[in-house]
């Protein structure tokens, strides 16, 4: 083989090598053991080189190998199908942004370095933070941050967290700081689906490190007593750690608003497809507090001026980062999700604070609507009667398990199961009337017929 | 000469007016009566303070700051231990694949995407030489997390306390910096005269409380670790697990792998040996794999095959999850279609092309006034650390200076900022997918900055000249008094509301 478009320098081999001064590319390995020199291709791909057309059709075979659906799913979970504008995708496919790394040279890089401060700023204006770095991985490692971060900062090793978290996040959490020994208390959830205040007021005493509070939480349910929480932990000195939906916050009194000392979040709403889990982007934030900043994991972008005093930005308070603290840094993260945290840039940039609103407002009532028609036609109830945003808990009268599987038959991927008649739906812009309409008449059907 | 865009960019908050409403992009609205409804207790207060722009507006900004940034697609960065290859343009036809598949959707509905996930497990298993691997890593450094966390999962799992993790002192800062996190005390293994792991050191150190030890060979000073059947013998010989870190594999990809050196555990950076594009520091991808016993540790799920179908299988012992889902997958499969380019020819082949890449950059620059290099006599591997501290103590220009004058002829910089053990550190690698004429007309740059750096200094440090901005103020970047991590505390501290940062 002597040409590949990716390797260009096949053909120059033998004159590199008489440059460098050896026989044979074998003689830069002589400081290999000959015994762990591996003597065989490596048995990867196929058998041979596939040419792009070859990688297309491979990749059409893989697509049809997926189930066909006839609307977006109706699943949430802290990830929810939304229309993602051809702007975003456009500006994020820009391949000097796609194909560049981290800004080390900064004035090299001032486009990324400008756009993630833009979007440590939407962002920031959005939760009503000052403080937010520019991305973590997805909400569940960004929440077990900030509880290590919390750790970090008081010693204390109990964590309060409600029982109507993400439990795909709590997961996480658990694995995450399985290694410094935290321990995780659970307040369970009132009739209405809410955090028990009595619970929470016993729970949180001055062991507790840090509180979580998940706003909406996982039924999608709004937490209306989130002041007295932050109030009971400002008491213990415990950190408050709130995680949000990004997309709410027009709507809802966002983490700032509370005097929350650490918020996260996902991005994915904010622009990102599905991407069956990922990249998906985490939201890391604090208040203005330097003992908070200086402990803050990720990277931060910061205003600043060249030699002429013209305006430019860097990257900021470094020494926090295991670059230069090894052992001793904030967290050991380098690669983030720069990208996405671009692509939510555009996404509130092309919304504005109208649009956001607007869509808020749009998404809240079509999920309104779609549990209302459940009740209305008679084949589902509430589960809790609470406020909620984007997802709701449906009662059935038969097993969930057996609506799925039909709705799934008739090309119609229907809410997530959480118990045998219990599923939450979600319900955004994606989701015209149409669709919930007629994903109601079916689960309409299958009730009706067993 | 080569110059960068500059277009004096405002801020995108500074395009917007306060009055004009504008709007940027349509909300579908459908004709729905419900009342919006939000509990006072809970409704938002304050107005937000997002600018308003037409769509045009939105996308001429980003277009002009992404002309102010440099990617590989625009030229060489040779940035070491950062294996910033070509990303080949094929890649993007993944998308239709992945992108509209919710993560917890059923099995039966996602068997193509299973079936890539299953087939890249088998094979970053096959080129590391281990067992099974999990690939929900969504970076270098969550697989590490990972990796010391199945340590201390199996030494516990074996009643056996272990509180000391062994890492090289050529590591990158990611090693020391997860094995904190996992609980482990930090014990750094000196390097030799060779920049090699000392065996001595290290048999001094290992004792029945070493956990493990972290090493990536080859070395981030581009070194093979020729010993490490030794240092294997040395770790398994106390029951301790030796862990690989992936960053380094491209240097030796198909010439040797991670397990027949003895390693147990191995992370993999997709987007670094699999050529996923780094999105400007992100989202990368990565793979978490081990062999033998420590494959039960692995975190959950693992694509699994039952007779035709593909189903999600958890561990035995599993630490737990890592990521909520299944890590970037919208990555995995851009290093997918990498390995399918590639093929079992052009795999091989690039720990050999990258190797060659980087031993003719050396045969070139080895001799040049100004530089030097650790055991010159020693092939690198994928990367090569030269030292610049003959031209600092001769003319007083640094490592820093020569990477901004790098940047005014159009090139990257190299890394700089590590490793600790070579004052002046100017770390280069190359890669397999830089062609000769390139790798030429960059060894000519460095070679002009280090001549004019003995002839007129000052203009060294007076560089860039030819980028958006000259050089940047540190030192008020950082100042606790002018730190600005955001426009709200710009307004905010124009407005007098908040204090220095303490």
């Amino acid at each position: 083989m002597v040409y590949h478009p990716w390797l260009p320098n096949l053909d120059y081999e033998n004159e590199m090598i008489r440059e460098i001064g050896v026989n044979s590319i074998d003689d830069l390995f002589k400081d290999i053991p000959e015994e762990i020199k591996l003597k065989r291709l490596l048995n990867v791909g196929y058998s041979k080189p596939l040419s792009e057309y070859e990688i297309y059709l491979r990749l059409l075979e893989l697509e049809n190998k997926n189930a066909k659906l006839r609307m977006p799913p109706f699943l949430g979970g802290g990830v929810c199908p939304h229309y993602v504008p051809e702007a975003v995708k456009f500006v994020i496919s820009r391949s000097e942004f796609y194909t560049s790394y981290t800004p080390y040279q900064p004035e090299i890089s001032q486009g990324l370095l400008q756009a993630l401060f833009e979007y440590q700023s939407l962002m920031a204006d959005l939760l009503e933070m000052e403080v937010v770095n520019s991305s973590m991985y997805e909400w569940g490692s960004a929440l077990a941050e900030a509880v290590l971060m919390a750790y970090r900062i008081n010693g204390k090793k109990k964590v309060v967290i409600p029982a109507s978290i993400n439990p795909y996040h709590k997961k996480v959490l658990e694995t995450w700081t399985y290694g410094k020994e935290i321990k995780i208390k659970e307040i369970p959830y009132s009739n209405e689906g809410k955090i028990n205040l009595e619970v929470a007021e016993k729970e949180i005493d001055e062991e507790t490190s840090a509180v979580y509070i998940q706003q909406p939480n996982f039924f999608g349910i709004f937490e209306t007593d989130i002041e007295e929480i932050v109030d009971l932990a400002k008491k213990k000195g415990t950190i408050t750690i709130m995680g949000v939906n990004p997309l709410s916050l027009s709507l809802i009194k966002p983490p700032g608003e509370y005097d929350i000392d650490i918020a996260v979040g996902d991005g994915q709403e904010l622009g990102l497809p599905l991407n069956f889990g990922g990249p998906y982007m985490g939201i890391f934030a604090t208040k203005w507090d330097g003992k908070l900043v200086r402990q803050m994991p990720g990277r931060l972008v910061g205003l600043t001026t060249d030699s002429e005093g013209k305006r430019g930005y860097t990257l900021i308070l470094q020494t926090r980062e295991q670059f230069t603290r090894r052992e001793k840094a904030t967290s050991n993260i380098t690669t983030n999700e720069a990208l996405m945290a671009i692509a939510n840039a555009v996404y509130i940039s092309l919304l504005g604070k109208s649009g956001l609103r607007k869509l808020a407002e749009e998404i809240y009532k079509r999920s309104h609507y779609a549990l209302l028609e459940f009740e209305r036609k008679g084949i589902g109830k509430r589960k809790f009667n609470s406020d909620f945003f984007e997802e709701f808990t449906v009662s059935f009268p038969i097993s969930y398990g057996k609506i799925h599987e039909n709705l799934k038959a008739r090309g119609i991927y229907g809410g997530l199961k959480i118990s045998d008649k219990d599923a939450i739906f979600c319900v955004t812009e994606v989701h015209t009337k149409h669709m919930i309409n007629e994903m109601i008449e079916e689960v309409k059907k299958i009730v009706e017929t067993s | 000469m080569w110059r960068q865009a500059n277009w004096n960019e405002p801020l995108i908050y500074e395009l917007s007016s306060d009055k004009k409403r504008k709007q940027g992009i349509i909300i579908p609205e459908e004709d729905i009566d419900v009342k919006i409804d939000i509990p006072e207790k809970i409704k938002r207060k304050n107005e937000l303070e997002i600018p308003e722009l037409s769509e045009l507006e939105v996308v001429r900004h980003f277009v002009r700051l992404s002309q102010q940034n440099f990617g590989v697609d625009l030229g060489m960065m040779p940035l070491g231990s950062c294996t910033m290859k070509y990303n080949p343009k094929v890649e993007e036809l993944t998308s239709r694949v992945v992108e509209n598949y919710h993560p917890l959707q059923d099995e039966d509905t996602v068997q193509g995407i299973l079936e890539m996930m299953y087939e890249m497990q088998k094979w970053l298993a096959e080129i590391t030489g281990m067992d099974e691997c999990s690939l929900q890593i969504p970076a270098g450094a969550a697989g590490e997390l990972a990796g010391v966390l199945m340590i201390k999962k199996y030494h516990e799992s074996k009643n056996r306390r272990r509180d000391e993790m062994l890492v090289a002192d050529t590591a990158h800062g990611t090693n020391p910096a997860s094995a904190t996190m996992a609980g482990y005390k930090v014990i750094y293994i000196k390097s030799n005269q060779e920049g090699l792991v000392d065996i001595d050191i290290l048999k001094e150190v290992v004792n029945s409380k070493t956990a493990g030890f972290m090493l990536t060979n080859p070395n981030t000073l581009g070194l093979f670790e020729e010993n490490i059947l030794e240092i294997s013998k040395i770790i398994h010989s106390i029951d301790g697990v030796l862990y690989y870190d992936g960053a380094n594999l491209n240097g030796i990809l198909g010439v040797a792998r991670p397990g027949d050196m003895g390693f147990d555990i191995v992370h993999i950076n997709l987007h670094k040996t699999f050529a996923v594009p780094h999105g400007g520091g992100g989202p990368g991808a990565g793979a978490i794999c081990a062999k033998g016993e420590l494959k039960d540790y692995l975190p959950y799920p693992i694509v699994d095959k039952e007779g035709d179908k593909y189903v999600l299988r958890n561990p035995v012992k599993t630490i737990g999850k890592i990521a909520s889902f299944y890590g970037n997958i919208g990555n995995v499969i851009r290093a997918y279609v990498y390995i399918l380019g590639l093929g079992p020819q052009g795999v091989s082949q690039v720990g050999k092309m990258s190797t060659l890449a980087t031993n003719y950059l050396i045969s070139k620059l080895k001799n040049v006034k100004g530089l030097e290099l650790l055991a010159p006599h020693r092939p690198r591997k994928h990367e090569v650390v030269f030292s610049a501290k003959p031209l600092l103590n001769d003319k007083g220009v640094t490592a820093l200076d020569i990477a901004k004058a790098l940047l005014d002829r159009g090139f990257h910089a190299p890394t700089i900022y590590f490793p600790g053990i070579i004052e002046e550190a100017l770390m280069i690698e190359p890669t397999e997918t830089e062609p000769k004429e390139t790798l030429d007309k960059f060894i000519d740059a460095l070679k002009e900055i280090l001549e004019e750096s003995y002839k007129d200094p000052e203009k060294i440090h007076q560089t860039p000249q030819n980028t958006t901005v000259k050089r940047l103020d540190q030192v008020k970047a950082n100042h606790p008094t002018s730190v600005t991590p955001s426009y709200r505390v710009l307004r905010l501290r124009e407005k007098g509301v908040i204090k220095i940062l303490k």
